[in-house]
């Protein structure tokens, strides 16, 4: 490391930039400046890297990059909003299976060079691997479930913990035979090929909505394979980066968890969300109020203060735009409006936000779950728009439900309850909600979208 | 084997255990109201890795191999970086505190 120290100086200020790029994310004033000074890192990384004396050979680099972006803008551009939990998941499916690729170059550049591997670059390498290839095709799957081109509902066989229990087996195996000693030529493909297999058989016993949680998870181990990059090429700048990315998943997989009350072994192996057959059968004999948009528009315009909870429904019939006119509408009238936020609302943590701030409303509006739960007693109506899981009252005294224990919304606790649902099958828990037979609850029947337009259309004229 | 630690190593290693509490404390600052642009822009963050790609693919000792699975890298971590960093600022873009204000 002799040679000019230009790049490593652009590695440090590329390091110093990615730690204050996640410092400014913290608040939205200073979030774009966050964005800015990530991008600042990346360039720093990447123009130190390319001057670097053992880079002689530019041309293929260039055409890949012009690749690389020329498919990235397209992606970033034209998906719409509602679509960001698959973006990611794709995104992060490419960043993953970069990492595995340079792996297996590193690899077979020590093969070929004939040099021997330390055990611990070895070490480096193969978690490297693993974590690259399983995440990648985790987040291909994932991207499937969240497009629904897959089914979401968890795919489940006997024996399948044990199934996945033993190929683990058999890779940590391999792995700690690759490291301790030099091994035959066929280990290394064999080892990629159950990473990838393995990212598979983890996602497919998981339903859609614990998907938050996943790509969470997805996230921290795109962070840890960038991490043991930089072991393997002893590059500091990779470890910081890696590690921080790592922390960040983490901690947001961890929020989620316990925003549902449930162990990560849960989310992982529970395979949660199958229907309950009971549940299901007894849903359709009890008799619920149902009511017209012309009945809602008449309580809603003479309420004092609303609450919103808006849920995976919403963002799936695209209602955020309509539900801005209502709040406009209202808030006209000298109706508060208010956002309670569940955080597992939506398919990725944060979801509902980014919606509700794409149709232009407010973010002093949204509020976090412990912030508002207070407020539901004094609140005339809860208008809940495709949420169901996260307002069942049964979390808070059915021991025996499912959902025992997760901190829900308190949504009950309001004058009126509105429900806007399409139908009466149950949510993605596959549980019953015992909310929408409550004497004070309406059932709004229809698409979120149009029936939200419709309740704006007959609110009665202003006073 | 060998248990003793090269000075590489053992600088890493503190570099490691440094950068896990920061990103743990950094991360916890964050509002959950952007928690959805704080998964994109670490998306687009982890996608550093493709200064390994490129050393990969540029560099002077790589075997073919090693060199046409680098430029692919390099292509996969460039789609990330790009798509990553350009969707959480069209998402940020959207975040208003005043009404109707830009």
């Amino acid at each position: 490391m002799t040679e000019g120290g230009f790049w490593q100086a652009a590695y440090i200020i590329a390091a110093l930039a990615v730690v204050l790029s996640i410092k400014w994310l913290a608040s939205p004033v200073t979030a774009r400046r966050g964005v800015l000074s990530g991008e600042i890192g990346m360039l720093f990384a990447v123009v130190g890297t390319l001057l670097r004396k053992e880079i002689i050979s530019y041309e293929w680099i260039a055409i890949s990059f012009v690749a690389g972006a020329t498919i990235g803008a397209p992606l970033a551009y034209l998906m719409p909003m509602t679509a960001v939990p698959q973006l990611t998941a794709l995104s992060h499916a490419f960043g993953a299976l970069a990492a595995a690729l340079v792996a297996t170059a590193e690899y077979y550049r020590y093969a070929a060079s004939g040099t021997p591997i330390t055990g611990f670059t070895m070490g480096a390498l193969v978690i490297e691997t693993v974590l690259g290839y399983l995440t990648c095709t985790a987040s291909i799957l994932a991207f499937g479930k969240l497009q629904e081109i897959v089914p979401t509902r968890p795919m489940t066989y006997r024996g399948q913990n044990f199934v996945n229990l033993s190929l683990l087996a058999f890779a940590v195996g391999l792995g700690v035979w690759m490291i301790v000693e030099p091994t035959p030529a066929w280990t290394f493909p064999v080892f990629v090929a159950l990473s990838l297999l393995f990212g598979v058989l983890l996602i497919l016993p998981i339903g859609g909505g614990d998907m938050p949680t996943v790509i969470a998870l997805l996230n921290s181990y795109a962070g840890a394979a960038c991490a043991a990059m930089g072991f393997a090429l002893s590059n500091r700048l990779l470890i910081i980066a890696g590690a921080v990315n790592a922390s960040s998943g983490f901690i947001l997989s961890v929020i989620m968890c316990n925003a549902m009350n449930r162990s990560f072994t849960n989310v992982l192996f529970g395979a949660f969300g199958q229907v309950q057959a009971g549940a299901a059968a007894q849903a359709s004999t009890k008799p619920v109020h149902s009511a017209t948009a012309e009945d809602a528009a008449a309580i809603i315009a003479s309420a004092r203060k609303v609450i919103v909870v808006p849920g995976y429904g919403m963002a799936v019939a695209q209602a955020q735009h309509k539900l801005r006119e209502l709040t406009d509408a209202l808030t006209k009238r000298g109706v508060e409006v208010q956002f309670a936020i569940h955080p597992v609302a939506g398919r990725m943590p944060g979801h509902m936000n980014v919606l509700l701030a794409e149709a232009d409303i407010p973010y002093d509006r949204l509020h976090e779950m412990e912030d508002i739960n207070p407020d539901f007693a004094e609140a005339d109506v809860a208008l809940v728009i495709g949420a169901n899981d996260v307002v069942n009252p049964a979390a808070r005294h059915d021991t025996n439900s499912p959902i025992y224990g997760m901190p829900i919304l308190d949504v009950d606790k309001a004058h009126t309850v509105m429900v806007i649902k399409r139908s009466m099958n149950p949510g993605f828990a596959g549980i019953d909600n015992e909310l929408y037979y409550m004497d004070r609850t309406l059932m709004l029947f229809g698409d979120a979208k149009s029936f939200v337009g419709e309740i704006v259309k007959e609110l009665p004229a202003a006073s | 084997m060998n248990f003793s630690m090269s000075n590489e190593l053992e600088v890493s290693l503190y570099v490691l255990v440094l950068a896990v509490p920061l990103g743990l404390e950094l991360v916890r600052r964050v509002s959950p109201l952007l928690h959805t642009p704080l998964m994109s822009l670490t998306n687009a963050i982890s996608a550093i890795s493709v200064v390994g790609a490129i050393l990969v693919a540029g560099s002077a000792g790589s075997p073919a191999l090693s060199r046409v699975l680098g430029c692919l890298a390099v292509t996969c971590s460039t789609i990330n970086i790009v798509a990553g960093f350009l969707i959480t600022d069209r998402m940020l873009k959207m975040f208003r505190k005043k009404e109707g204000g830009k």
